[in-house]
């Protein structure tokens, strides 16, 4: 597979664009740390959602019993899948016996990890994605680019033109509002027509048996409470075990995504529509093998806030795509090779290390330590090309010993200055492609601070 | 008096001599006898920073070996000093002196503010400078409160800088973002490490800056490669290098 | 053995050691909630009006443009508004479209976030109607305001509840170009009387 290098290149040598996308998601980042600036008790917030989280998936599976009593308890129906096809299956079972061949759906970044809209559809169900985001990028073929703003790299322009094509707007409009309007008109349609509502989920509460779904938009609420049958798919790990830790979660979310107080709907459910059904999807595809693994199960704790990708410098710079994953950025770089460490091998190094996504998150996942760690594992398991480990090897080797160091450093200082500049910046030298080599000096540093000891002395 | 190891990097070594010089003048001069143990190389952050554990083991076995038996070690770069701090235990941890090493090795700047207490530093300096707060330092070592965090703001880089006459230092769009070096990254991932390095140097500029200032030559090296290629009226120097230069005005 | 069991199973295996659970901190206390709730209610984009007694209601309803031309208005505040939509003849939700405005009763609004605590009671028959209606009114008691989602969460009882939903200003969405529009595929506006 093509690595993230390979593929945030182009990205980033379209720099006018690249500069447009790294300002929208600063902007988030700015929106968010006036949002957490107005809550004194913030990293105190942060440090017992991370502490809820942890205590949470050391007893997982006894709240997922308790869920699963107060759940059923609230007419709610309860299905568990192993696995991304199992899941599939579950819902298509769902929609099918009961006739179902229109759905709308609202944001699940689990659906995504699932494939479930082309499962679906291969299956003759129509599936329509309500999220404005997602919609858009659905009209386009693609895959959302970031978890909270699915659409963060397409150009209003972009967008007119689509919606053009595909929802007949005005050639050349593009105005958010005109096209908000139009998207707007168009769901509307596709909420009313709907038999079932599919949706994913923010939080799951052990001891009240519901669970919660933040929209602004309200897609998830139109698409719940307009058709019978609701379908909600969570990953395990979205379960808290009180509703008092709600208000923990819900304080951090909406600030951290995108620098709002609070969500427009923050809907809770604990029973189906009036004469109608609800069905929970529990899903592990993968979970519990993580849950197992000491350094990387904190990464289970993210509330899928996105606020790492809009602080990360990279993924402003390279854009969701260049991850490969349905969860880019930190994050992604972590769950992505979790997953599937032979194909997402250069995610972990897709990133500075410069922490600022730890520093950010709200339920303080370590992601920059656990991506450091990470390399570790991707070395053991040799998928980091032979000729950067031999080469590390080597200067392992030479650093080790202070005669070779200091040998290998006099001769690159005295080599250098004298070969010639093509020899020196051609195209095995990926520094010197937009930079300038570092200054070859004649002395060493510990060569200045000898003769000033002897200078010293002499004095 | 504490015996006191003067760790010097091997870039700066290697490449900014100027930069470990001024680091153990500047030691001395604020009455610090600091010593410069002949065998150290490296810290071994190349080959941690690649996922190489195991070629890092000897590097950092070699540096408790030389630096063990000091009562302090000082570095002028934040990420090898976060190296020793937060990432030896995995070669080190048991070993005798180790717990020791890792709570006595200090960054520069933070050896200066904390440990020796340094309140005033006298000097002229006037000139405008951008500060770039490296990461490691930032988030690993705290040497400033991050941007992120909502808690009071501290700098002690800035508290040192801030006592020269004449200096001003300049007001940044984005006080921490990273400079896009990372260490392998720079070029495992160049094109967005020199995008971002570029993207540093235009706020440095946009501020006035004269000079971009910090705590870790690696990103000063990779900005100074932007700069030299691209001929903009910017220098770097390292924090050492200043508060040295001012002294001596 | 059972998807659900192999889970429960795989779960407990991997389970790390169990860590202690905290309780929430004790939170920011505004010395003017009222105050507080109002700029925030205004900066997520809903109209907040203050109102001293419940009769004031009627009048500064035909204030709200979208109210005073409203051909479908239905009212499930006893007493308030000029409702003309039978709720409880509907016999399915997708009635409700084309309704024009909704006046709905908040249980207490939170003062650190604009958010209002609407159960599922207070919605009628098609708790559709809040996010159906293309205009949303709620009226708030000012006696009712809390200052943060902690005390909001001491106050709510989940048991037999159903259905519950914090509404914090209009429907809204930023996903062209980060650039806010009001009324995605909820109500595009939201007004607030502060009462009492």
């Amino acid at each position: 597979m093509i690595g993230h290098a390979e593929k945030a290149a182009p990205f980033a040598a379209n720099e006018k664009r690249a500069h447009w996308h790294d300002q929208a998601l600063w902007f988030v980042r700015l929106k968010r740390d006036r949002q957490a600036e107005s809550i004194p008790e913030w990293e105190e917030l942060r440090q017992t959602a991370s502490a809820i989280k942890a205590h949470t998936l050391s007893r997982i599976a006894d709240y997922l019993e308790e869920f699963e009593r107060n759940a059923t308890n609230n007419r709610i129906q309860v299905h568990w899948a192993c696995d991304a096809a199992e899941h599939n299956a579950i819902v298509h079972k769902i929609l099918a016996d009961r006739g179902i061949t229109r759905l709308v759906k609202s944001k699940s970044m689990l659906t995504e990890e699932c494939h479930l809209n082309p499962y679906l559809e291969a299956r003759g169900i129509e599936v329509t994605d309500t999220d404005l985001g997602e919609r858009i990028v659905q009209l386009r073929h693609e895959p959302p680019s970031h978890i909270v703003l699915p659409a963060i790299h397409l150009k209003k322009e972009d967008i007119g033109e689509l919606f053009h094509k595909e929802l007949g707007t005005q050639a050349g409009a593009s105005d958010p509002k005109y096209l908000t309007e139009a998207a707007r008109g168009h769901l509307r349609q596709k909420f009313m027509a709907a038999q079932a509502g599919l949706t994913g989920v923010n939080f799951a509460v052990a001891e009240t048996g519901g669970f919660v779904v933040c929209t602004n938009e309200g897609n998830a609420d139109m698409g719940t409470s307009l058709p019978r049958v609701h379908i909600a798919c969570m990953g395990f790990e979205k379960l808290v075990p009180r509703s008092k830790d709600l208000a923990v979660f819900l304080r951090l979310l909406a600030r951290s995504a995108t620098g709002q107080p609070v969500t427009s709907y923050t809907t809770h459910f604990h029973g189906p529509v009036r004469g109608g059904e609800l069905h929970i999807v529990i899903v592990d595809n993968g979970r519990s093998t993580i849950l197992g693994q000491e350094t990387f199960r904190r990464s289970l704790s993210c509330i899928r806030c996105g606020a790492c990708m809009n602080t990360c410098p990279v993924f402003r710079r390279s854009g969701g795509y260049s991850y490969g994953y349905t969860i880019p950025g930190p994050i992604g770089s972590l769950l992505a090779p979790l997953r599937d460490p032979k194909n997402f091998a250069s995610l972990p190094f897709a990133s500075s290390l410069c922490g600022s996504c730890s520093d950010v998150c709200p339920v303080k996942i370590d992601l920059h330590h656990e991506l450091y760690a990470f390399r570790q594992d991707m070395v053991r398991g040799k998928r980091v090309p032979l000729a950067k480990r031999l080469a590390m090897a080597g200067m392992s080797y030479v650093l080790a010993q202070t005669w070779a160091y200091r040998l290998a450093g006099g001769l690159m200082r005295g080599i250098v200055p004298r070969m010639p500049r093509a020899l020196v910046y051609g195209p095995w030298n990926p520094w010197g492609r937009q930079r300038e080599l570092p200054p070859m000096p004649r002395h060493s540093a510990r060569g200045l601070i000898q003769r000033d000891l002897t200078q010293k002395g002499a004095k | 008096m504490p015996r006191v190891g003067l760790f010097i990097p091997c870039y700066i070594d290697q490449f900014y001599p100027q930069v470990g010089l001024a680091s153990w003048r500047l030691l001395r001069r604020l009455g610090i006898e600091v010593e410069f143990p002949e065998e150290q190389t490296c810290c071994g952050q190349p080959m941690a920073n690649s996922g190489c554990a195991e070629c890092t083991r000897p590097l950092a076995e070699k540096f408790l070996r030389i630096f063990g038996k000091y009562d302090y070690v000082v570095a002028p770069s934040g990420s090898c000093v976060s190296m020793v701090r937060n990432h030896y235990a995995q070669w080190l941890s048991g070993r005798e002196g180790f717990d020791h090493l890792r709570a006595n090795t200090f960054e520069l700047c933070e050896y200066l503010v904390d440990v020796a207490r340094v309140s005033k530093i006298d000097g002229d300096f006037p000139c405008k400078v951008g500060l770039h707060m490296s990461c490691h330092g930032l988030r690993e070592l705290r040497l400033a409160r991050s941007s992120e965090l909502m808690v009071k703001p501290f700098n002690k880089v800035r508290f040192l800088l801030g006592q020269l006459r004449g200096i001003e230092i300049v007001e940044l769009t984005r006080p921490d973002e990273c400079c896009g070096f990372g260490g392998t990254f720079a070029v495992n991932e160049e094109a967005v490490s020199c995008l971002m390095g570029r993207d540093r140097l235009a706020d440095h500029e946009r501020a006035g800056a004269e000079i971009i200032t910090g705590f870790d030559t690696s990103c000063l090296m990779h900005l100074e490669g932007l700069i030299r290629r691209e001929k903009k009226p910017l220098r770097v120097m390292h924090v050492a290098e200043i508060l040295e230069q001012a002294r001596l005005s | 053995m059972s998807s659900r069991d192999s889970i429960l199973a795989a779960l407990r295996r991997n389970a790390p050691a169990t860590s202690p659970l905290p309780e929430p901190p004790a939170g920011i206390v505004y010395p003017d909630p009222a105050k507080q709730f109002a700029e925030a209610f205004t900066s997520v984009g809903g109209k907040f009006v203050r109102l001293a007694r419940r009769e004031d209601i009627d009048p500064e309803l035909e204030k709200i443009e979208a109210y005073a031309h409203a051909r479908k208005i239905a009212s499930l505040v006893a007493g308030i508004g000029r409702s003309n939509v039978d709720l409880n003849g509907l016999k399915d939700p997708h009635e409700l479209e084309g309704l024009d405005v909704a006046i709905i009763a908040g249980e207490f609004g939170v003062a650190e976030n604009g958010a209002v605590w609407v159960p599922g009671s207070a919605l009628g028959p098609q708790r559709a109607i809040f996010v159906v209606t293309q205009h949303l009114v709620l009226v708030v008691p000012a006696s009712e305001l809390v200052h943060t989602m902690h005390q909001a969460y001491e106050r709510i009882r989940f048991q037999g509840l159903g259905f519950g939903v914090f509404i914090s200003g209009p429907s809204k969405t930023a996903d062209i170009e980060q650039a806010l529009v009001i009324g995605a595929h909820g109500a595009r506006s939201c007004t607030l009387f502060l009462v009492g």
